[in-house]
Protein backbone atom coordinates (compact mmCIF):
# COMPACT_ATOMS: atom_id res chain seq x y z
CA UNK A 1 0.00 0.00 0.00
CA UNK A 2 1.45 3.19 -1.11
CA UNK A 3 1.38 5.80 1.59
CA UNK A 4 0.80 8.40 -1.18
CA UNK A 5 -2.49 6.93 -0.65
CA UNK A 6 -3.07 8.85 2.57
CA UNK A 7 -1.44 11.37 1.68
CA UNK A 8 -3.10 12.25 -1.15
CA UNK A 9 -6.64 12.19 0.82
CA UNK A 10 -5.06 14.51 3.61
CA UNK A 11 -4.06 16.91 0.76
CA UNK A 12 -7.26 16.62 -0.79
CA UNK A 13 -9.23 16.71 2.61
CA UNK A 14 -7.00 20.07 3.61
CA UNK A 15 -7.94 21.42 0.41
CA UNK A 16 -12.14 21.01 0.86
CA UNK A 17 -11.12 22.60 4.79
CA UNK A 18 -9.49 25.40 3.32
CA UNK A 19 -12.47 26.03 0.65
CA UNK A 20 -14.99 25.91 3.55
CA UNK A 21 -12.77 28.61 5.68
CA UNK A 22 -13.02 30.91 2.94
CA UNK A 23 -16.77 30.87 1.27
CA UNK A 24 -18.70 29.90 5.06
CA UNK A 25 -20.14 32.96 6.20
CA UNK A 26 -21.33 31.60 9.46
CA UNK A 27 -18.36 31.25 11.96
CA UNK A 28 -19.64 27.11 13.08
CA UNK A 29 -19.58 26.46 9.46
CA UNK A 30 -16.06 27.83 9.24
CA UNK A 31 -15.06 26.04 12.38
CA UNK A 32 -16.52 22.67 11.20
CA UNK A 33 -14.20 23.74 8.47
CA UNK A 34 -11.42 23.71 9.96
CA UNK A 35 -11.82 20.47 12.16
CA UNK A 36 -11.52 18.73 8.38
CA UNK A 37 -8.37 20.78 8.08
CA UNK A 38 -6.92 18.99 11.42
CA UNK A 39 -7.86 16.03 10.85
CA UNK A 40 -6.29 15.76 7.37
CA UNK A 41 -3.05 16.98 9.66
CA UNK A 42 -3.51 14.03 11.60
CA UNK A 43 -3.63 11.50 8.74
CA UNK A 44 -0.75 12.56 7.88
CA UNK A 45 1.24 12.20 11.03
CA UNK A 46 -0.06 8.94 11.53
CA UNK A 47 0.98 7.39 7.57
CA UNK A 48 4.70 8.46 8.33
CA UNK A 49 4.76 7.03 11.96
CA UNK A 50 3.75 3.91 10.43
CA UNK A 51 5.48 4.07 7.62
CA UNK A 52 8.81 4.86 9.76
CA UNK A 53 7.76 2.64 12.31
CA UNK A 54 8.35 5.81 15.12
CA UNK A 55 5.35 6.67 17.85
CA UNK A 56 6.35 9.83 17.69
CA UNK A 57 3.72 10.60 14.98
CA UNK A 58 0.70 8.75 16.84
CA UNK A 59 2.13 11.17 20.06
CA UNK A 60 1.76 14.50 17.54
CA UNK A 61 -1.82 13.08 16.75
CA UNK A 62 -3.42 12.92 20.23
CA UNK A 63 -1.66 16.43 20.89
CA UNK A 64 -3.56 17.64 17.80
CA UNK A 65 -7.07 16.02 18.96
CA UNK A 66 -6.60 17.62 22.64
CA UNK A 67 -5.75 20.63 21.56
CA UNK A 68 -9.04 20.40 18.76
CA UNK A 69 -11.17 20.16 21.98
CA UNK A 70 -10.13 23.09 23.19
CA UNK A 71 -9.78 25.09 20.21
CA UNK A 72 -13.76 23.85 19.76
CA UNK A 73 -14.91 25.00 22.75
CA UNK A 74 -13.17 28.23 23.13
CA UNK A 75 -13.97 29.10 19.62
CA UNK A 76 -17.43 28.51 20.03
CA UNK A 77 -17.71 30.36 23.31
CA UNK A 78 -16.46 32.84 21.41
CA UNK A 79 -19.17 32.57 18.70
CA UNK A 80 -22.05 32.24 21.53
CA UNK A 81 -20.53 35.70 22.92
CA UNK A 82 -20.37 37.33 19.63
CA UNK A 83 -24.27 35.90 18.63
CA UNK A 84 -25.38 37.66 22.14
CA UNK A 85 -24.13 41.27 21.74
CA UNK A 86 -24.80 41.55 17.82
CA UNK A 87 -27.78 38.64 16.87
CA UNK A 88 -25.41 37.36 14.03
CA UNK A 89 -22.78 35.31 13.48
CA UNK A 90 -21.96 36.17 9.78
CA UNK A 91 -18.05 36.61 9.83
CA UNK A 92 -18.14 39.38 7.15
CA UNK A 93 -20.04 41.53 9.78
CA UNK A 94 -17.61 41.80 12.71
CA UNK A 95 -15.85 44.89 11.54
CA UNK A 96 -15.36 46.91 14.54
CA UNK A 97 -11.18 46.56 14.70
CA UNK A 98 -11.73 48.01 11.00
CA UNK A 99 -9.28 51.57 11.41
CA UNK B 1 -3.59 10.24 -9.61
CA UNK B 2 -1.09 8.02 -11.25
CA UNK B 3 -0.13 6.87 -7.42
CA UNK B 4 -3.58 5.66 -6.89
CA UNK B 5 -3.56 3.44 -10.23
CA UNK B 6 -0.43 2.10 -9.53
CA UNK B 7 -1.70 1.37 -5.99
CA UNK B 8 -4.37 -1.00 -7.00
CA UNK B 9 -2.38 -3.01 -8.86
CA UNK B 10 -0.45 -3.78 -5.22
CA UNK B 11 -1.45 -7.25 -4.98
CA UNK B 12 0.14 -7.86 -1.59
CA UNK B 13 -2.78 -6.19 0.51
CA UNK B 14 -5.60 -6.21 -1.93
CA UNK B 15 -8.43 -5.59 0.95
CA UNK B 16 -6.57 -3.12 2.64
CA UNK B 17 -6.52 -0.88 -0.99
CA UNK B 18 -10.54 -1.65 -1.20
CA UNK B 19 -11.32 -0.61 2.31
CA UNK B 20 -8.95 2.58 1.55
CA UNK B 21 -10.78 3.40 -1.73
CA UNK B 22 -14.59 2.97 0.10
CA UNK B 23 -13.45 4.88 3.61
CA UNK B 24 -11.53 7.53 1.11
CA UNK B 25 -14.32 7.83 -0.94
CA UNK B 26 -17.35 8.79 1.61
CA UNK B 27 -14.69 11.00 3.15
CA UNK B 28 -14.57 13.00 0.62
CA UNK B 29 -18.12 13.00 -0.59
CA UNK B 30 -18.69 13.64 3.76
CA UNK B 31 -16.20 16.57 3.04
CA UNK B 32 -17.66 17.89 0.30
CA UNK B 33 -20.91 18.01 1.73
CA UNK B 34 -19.84 19.76 4.63
CA UNK B 35 -18.41 22.75 2.55
CA UNK B 36 -21.53 22.83 0.37
CA UNK B 37 -24.31 21.76 2.40
CA UNK B 38 -27.35 25.33 2.63
CA UNK B 39 -28.54 23.13 6.01
CA UNK B 40 -25.94 23.40 9.08
CA UNK B 41 -27.53 20.53 10.97
CA UNK B 42 -26.65 18.70 7.90
CA UNK B 43 -23.45 19.98 7.69
CA UNK B 44 -23.06 18.76 11.35
CA UNK B 45 -23.84 15.16 10.42
CA UNK B 46 -21.99 14.81 7.26
CA UNK B 47 -18.86 16.01 9.33
CA UNK B 48 -19.90 12.99 11.40
CA UNK B 49 -19.04 11.01 8.49
CA UNK B 50 -15.72 12.63 7.76
CA UNK B 51 -14.53 11.91 11.45
CA UNK B 52 -15.54 8.43 11.64
CA UNK B 53 -13.82 7.54 8.34
CA UNK B 54 -10.97 9.38 9.52
CA UNK B 55 -11.14 7.26 12.29
CA UNK B 56 -10.92 3.94 9.93
CA UNK B 57 -8.00 5.31 8.44
CA UNK B 58 -6.33 5.52 11.45
CA UNK B 59 -6.80 2.08 11.99
CA UNK B 60 -6.07 1.01 8.58
CA UNK B 61 -2.45 2.25 9.50
CA UNK B 62 -2.13 0.58 12.54
CA UNK B 63 -3.48 3.37 14.77
CA UNK B 64 -6.01 2.15 16.97
CA UNK B 65 -5.43 4.19 20.12
CA UNK B 66 -5.99 7.11 18.30
CA UNK B 67 -8.90 5.64 15.95
CA UNK B 68 -10.44 4.93 19.57
CA UNK B 69 -9.82 8.67 20.79
CA UNK B 70 -10.87 10.12 18.16
CA UNK B 71 -14.24 8.32 18.16
CA UNK B 72 -14.78 9.34 21.94
CA UNK B 73 -13.33 13.67 21.45
CA UNK B 74 -14.34 14.06 18.13
CA UNK B 75 -17.43 12.31 17.08
CA UNK B 76 -18.30 11.97 20.71
CA UNK B 77 -17.80 15.03 22.58
CA UNK B 78 -16.90 17.84 19.59
CA UNK B 79 -20.01 17.23 17.70
CA UNK B 80 -22.19 17.49 20.94
CA UNK B 81 -20.58 20.93 21.12
CA UNK B 82 -20.97 22.26 17.38
CA UNK B 83 -25.01 21.03 17.60
CA UNK B 84 -24.92 23.16 20.77
CA UNK B 85 -23.56 25.74 19.28
CA UNK B 86 -25.79 25.60 16.12
CA UNK B 87 -28.99 25.46 18.72
CA UNK B 88 -27.72 28.29 20.71
CA UNK B 89 -26.95 30.85 17.51
CA UNK B 90 -30.21 30.36 15.25
CA UNK B 91 -33.49 29.77 15.84
CA UNK B 92 -34.47 28.09 12.93
CA UNK B 93 -32.83 24.59 11.59
CA UNK B 94 -34.03 24.50 8.50
CA UNK B 95 -32.16 25.61 5.06
CA UNK B 96 -30.64 29.15 5.01
CA UNK B 97 -29.48 31.30 1.77
CA UNK B 98 -26.78 33.45 3.40
CA UNK B 99 -24.73 30.80 4.73
CA UNK B 100 -22.04 31.36 2.22
CA UNK B 101 -19.68 35.06 1.64
CA UNK B 102 -21.17 37.12 -1.41
CA UNK B 103 -17.70 36.45 -3.00
CA UNK B 104 -17.45 33.05 -2.42
CA UNK B 105 -15.59 32.31 -6.40
CA UNK B 106 -12.78 32.92 -4.93
CA UNK B 107 -12.63 30.11 -2.87
CA UNK B 108 -12.52 27.65 -5.83
CA UNK B 109 -9.27 28.42 -7.85
CA UNK B 110 -7.59 28.65 -4.25
CA UNK B 111 -8.40 25.41 -3.38
CA UNK B 112 -8.19 23.78 -6.61
CA UNK B 113 -4.67 25.30 -7.51
CA UNK B 114 -3.75 24.21 -3.30
CA UNK B 115 -4.73 20.87 -4.36
CA UNK B 116 -2.73 20.63 -7.57
CA UNK B 117 0.41 21.72 -5.77
CA UNK B 118 -0.04 19.22 -2.88
CA UNK B 119 -0.50 16.44 -5.67
CA UNK B 120 2.39 17.76 -7.43
CA UNK B 121 4.55 17.52 -4.63
CA UNK B 122 3.36 14.69 -3.02
CA UNK B 123 3.70 12.34 -6.02
CA UNK B 124 6.93 13.89 -6.69
CA UNK B 125 8.71 13.44 -3.10
CA UNK B 126 6.99 10.01 -2.38
CA UNK B 127 6.23 8.52 -5.95
CA UNK B 128 6.26 5.17 -4.74
CA UNK B 129 7.35 5.13 -1.61
CA UNK B 130 5.31 2.00 -0.04
CA UNK B 131 4.06 1.50 3.98
CA UNK B 132 5.40 -1.57 5.52
CA UNK B 133 3.78 -5.07 4.52
CA UNK B 134 4.65 -6.65 7.65
CA UNK B 135 4.28 -2.84 9.94
CA UNK B 136 2.35 -4.11 13.12
CA UNK B 137 -0.46 -1.62 14.83
CA UNK B 138 1.37 0.94 18.16
CA UNK B 139 1.03 -0.74 21.41
CA UNK B 140 -0.95 1.59 23.60
CA UNK B 141 2.34 1.01 26.13
CA UNK B 142 4.59 2.64 23.50
CA UNK B 143 2.36 5.53 23.17
CA UNK B 144 2.33 6.42 26.95
CA UNK B 145 5.87 5.26 27.37
CA UNK B 146 6.04 8.17 24.62
CA UNK B 147 3.80 10.53 25.95
CA UNK B 148 4.66 10.50 29.67
CA UNK B 149 8.76 10.40 28.90
CA UNK B 150 9.82 12.42 25.72
CA UNK B 151 7.05 14.66 25.41
CA UNK B 152 6.04 15.11 29.43
CA UNK B 153 6.69 18.91 28.76
CA UNK B 154 4.56 19.50 26.08
CA UNK B 155 1.61 16.91 27.75
CA UNK B 156 1.86 19.06 30.82
CA UNK B 157 1.10 22.45 28.97
CA UNK B 158 -1.56 20.62 26.84
CA UNK B 159 -2.83 20.34 30.27
CA UNK B 160 -2.91 23.68 31.28
CA UNK B 161 -3.74 24.88 27.46
CA UNK B 162 -7.18 22.43 28.29
CA UNK B 163 -7.79 24.12 31.74
CA UNK B 164 -7.37 27.48 30.05
CA UNK B 165 -9.40 26.48 27.74
CA UNK B 166 -12.70 25.35 30.41
CA UNK B 167 -12.05 28.37 32.02
CA UNK B 168 -11.76 30.83 29.19
CA UNK B 169 -15.21 29.19 28.24
CA UNK B 170 -17.03 29.89 30.69
CA UNK B 171 -15.65 33.28 31.65
CA UNK B 172 -16.61 33.95 27.87
CA UNK B 173 -20.17 32.24 27.70
CA UNK B 174 -21.08 33.26 30.77
CA UNK B 175 -24.23 35.11 31.24
CA UNK B 176 -23.84 38.23 33.62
Amino acid sequence: MLVNNFLLLGAVLFCIGVYGVIVRRNAVMVLMSIELILNSVTLNFLAFSFMHGNIDGNTFALFIIGIAAAEVGVGLAMVLLIYRNRKSIALDELSEMKG
Amino acid sequence: MSAVLLAASDDVKVAQNIAFGIIAAIMIVGALKVVTSKNVVHAALALVLVLSGAAAQYILVGAEFVAVSQVLVYVGAVMVLFLFGVMLTRAKLGRESDLNNPNSWIGVPVAAGLVGVLAWVLIDGFGDDRLPADGSSKAVVEISDSVLGPALVPFLALTFVLVAAVVGGIVLARKD
